[in-house]
């Protein structure tokens, strides 16, 4: 028997819903229809008047939840895609991230995001907006890249006593696969060490974890050992796990496949930076989607995000400075 | 595990028409009263930020606080300190939370009009207008699913909030679910300084209702005795089963949009029209022609409620101010989650 990211997803749903009465999802067509990629398949069937449609209203979606989290619930909200939880945005930083603060009332929503490039999805079903929702107090922000990660990090999320923004990635839905569930797992917050090295590290996440570690397979074979971090979460950020393995090697190259500007690499150079000047041996590198919308065509879209070719090739740059 | 809510309101323990008249009226006085004192403080320098005042929207505050039990769920606006007293919100919490103490519920982190206690059924305001409305259907739809019966949630807002797409999620939200919710739109006339000719074109807001499939009930904001009527029909059908419940009063607010705004914009004429008649005035007129009190009883609450809020002035004062060496910086409920923390 094999699990996909997809199928895990789903699992944690029922094991949330399953084990906890306060759990409930709303989103669009997450009902009989078992929602657009069949996450929540068969879950209203199951747990009858748990698993609601939607109106499509993101903002209502969004100010639901977190009513009914003001209610001691813990709502699990379904973004269609990650690109449409824009409209929600204004009930995500102005109200739930706010909440707790504002009044010592925890807001345990559930938001998750299915995000990322496929092919031929174009500008509107692609995008990676993980690090706008980071830029907010309030929020944590969850990146898993591994079938494991994808459940235990969906049933910490909905056990987290604060508003999750859980960032599933769509490339990976089919593509990834495991033996079984995991009965254990590292705490939200950890980042992971998914390849050991000693000349490079590459920190990334979601599924720039798998390119980056294409990439230092390849590069295994020139005789470079890459390390690979997989940061799991993006908020918070396990800046200890990133400076301890630029100790060990000296050369930085952060992936990711949102846009360039004020996002997660970003944050991760200017830590490092900034707080480990001295254990660098070059100076640290990023590597991005273009600065464009995400393009429709597969020519293109291959050559507008990070590949594993182009990750190689900046690594090896990296390590030839 | 099913609960139905049996616990009686304040209207109910009252009992009789006219003791509820008096019981909205007096918070109509009180928020009145309190509303300029802050008036008075922020033209003192003593409030950081902006006042906002309800005058001239009383009657339509109190009428909705004192149709709701205290099991209920009230999101107020800004013009609703009536409301907010008549839901059971203590003057000393809005004078707190004007002034920052920190001893308010709010803590010195938010100020002003941005108070409430979300675990008592009583929500915050964020600033973002219509954004509130599918907060209190959350409410709303979790006790539904608790098994919760009997209760109702009301939001109010301004006729400028009509015009947003939170309000039109929202609404058509609550219709779907069939949610007992109540909103309360204080058609004031302008929202800041834009007058309705810029904000709508339909010919009456109450139209709107139609569209969404939920019921309408149109109400002379400053007419008190109707306010009392027709919001407590509202409130009623709600309750009763009958889903949401669009509330559309027209009337004119009597002050700026803050203290701030001298609204210069607003024309004489309308002021001098029926519709900037004070509601203060029009239901003093009403409880002395119904004969529910007289003069003499209404300037004895009026002196009650001036010393009580001259009290709740007096203590703020002496509280201490919030500490930012006693803060811990962490907007997260999951401390160990927390990013930046020294």
């Amino acid at each position: 028997m094999s699990i996909t990211y997809l199928e895990a997803i789903r699992e944690a749903q029922a094991h949330a819903l399953r084990d906890d009465p306060r759990v409930f999802i709303y989103g669009q067509d997450v009902g009989a229809f078992g929602g657009a990629f069949k996450a929540t398949k068969n879950l209203q069937k199951e747990f009858p008047g748990r698993v609601l449609d939607s109106p499509i209203s993101e903002d209502a979606m969004v100010g639901l939840a977190v009513g009914a989290a003001i209610e001691g619930m813990r709502p699990i909200i379904e973004m269609q895609f990650a690109d449409f939880s824009t409209v929600g945005f204004n009930q995500i930083v102005n109200q739930a991230s706010t909440l707790f603060w504002r009044t010592n009332v925890p807001c345990p929503i559930t938001v998750r995001l299915p995000f990322g490039g496929t092919s031929g999805s174009g500008p509107f079903h692609s995008q990676c907006i993980e690090a706008i929702y980071a830029h907010y107090p309030g929020l944590v922000v969850l990146t898993p890249a591994t079938v494991e990660d994808a459940y235990s990090m969906l049933l910490g999320a909905v056990a987290v006593n604060d508003p999750v923004i859980f960032c599933e990635h769509k490339f990976l839905y089919y593509h990834l696969k495991a033996e079984k569930l995991p009965s254990e797992a590292l705490p939200i917050g950890k980042a992971r060490i998914a390849r050991e090295g000693r000349d490079l590290t590459i920190v990334t996440y979601s599924a720039m974890v798998h390119e980056a570690l294409v990439a230092a397979t390849e590069l295994a074979t020139e005789g470079w050992e890459i390390e690979v971090v997989d940061l799991r979460s993006i908020k918070p950020l396990d800046t200890d796990t990133v400076m301890a393995s630029v100790a060990r090697t000296g050369r930085l190259l952060c992936v990711g496949e949102a846009w360039p500007w004020g996002g997660v690499t970003a944050e991760v150079i200017a830590r490092v930076t900034s707080e480990g000047y001295g254990l660098l041996d070059a100076p640290p590198q990023r590597l991005n989607a273009k600065d464009t919308p995400v393009p429709y065509h597969p020519n293109l879209w291959a050559a507008h995000r990070p590949t594993s070719r182009s990750v190689a090739a900046a690594a090896r740059n990296l390590l030839r400075t | 595990m099913s609960q139905t809510v049996t616990e009686s309101h304040t209207d109910g323990q009252i009992g009789s028409a006219s003791d509820l008249h008096l019981a909205a009226f007096r918070f109509m006085l009180w928020a009145r009263l309190l509303d300029e004192k802050f008036a008075t403080l922020y033209r003192a320098g003593k409030i950081h930020g902006g006042v906002f005042l309800g005058r001239g929207q009383e009657a339509l505050s109190a009428a909705i606080g004192v149709h709701l039990n205290k099991t209920d769920v009230f999101a107020p606006l800004i013009r609703d300190a009536a409301g907010r007293l008549a839901f059971g919100e203590p003057i000393i919490d809005a004078v707190r939370t004007y002034m920052g103490s920190a001893l308010g519920p709010m803590r010195g982190r938010d100020g002003n009009v941005h108070r409430g206690k979300p675990q008592d059924g009583y929500l915050p305001m964020i600033s973002h207008l219509g954004a509130m409305i599918s907060v209190v259907n959350g409410v709303l739809f979790a006790r539904r699913m608790k098994g919760i019966k009997g209760i109702v949630g009301a939001a109010c807002l301004g006729e400028g909030a009509t015009s947003t797409g939170a309000f039109h999620e929202a609404l058509n939200q609550a219709a779907v679910e069939k949610l007992p919710l109540v909103l309360v739109v204080a058609n004031n006339q302008f929202s800041y300084s834009t007058p309705n000719d810029r904000q709508f074109a339909c010919a009456d807001l109450a139209h709107k209702a139609v569209g969404y499939g939920v019921e309408a009930h149109s109400v002379a904001g400053n007419d008190f005795a109707a306010c009392m009527e027709v919001v407590g029909r509202a409130v009623a059908r709600a309750r009763a089963g009958h889903g949401p419940q669009l509330v559309v009063a027209d009337l004119l607010r009597l002050c700026g949009h803050g203290e701030h705004d001298d609204a210069g914009y607003i024309p004489p004429d309308m002021k001098n029209s029926p519709l900037g008649r004070d509601c203060m005035k029009l239901a003093e007129e009403f409880l002395l022609k119904k004969k529910f009190t007289d003069a003499a009883q209404i300037a004895v609450w009026r002196s009650e409620a001036v010393r009580e809020i001259e009290d709740a002035v007096a203590q703020v004062q002496r509280e201490p101010a919030p500490d930012p060496f006693a803060e811990n910086w962490t907007a997260l409920a999951t401390e160990n989650l927390s990013e930046g923390r020294e």
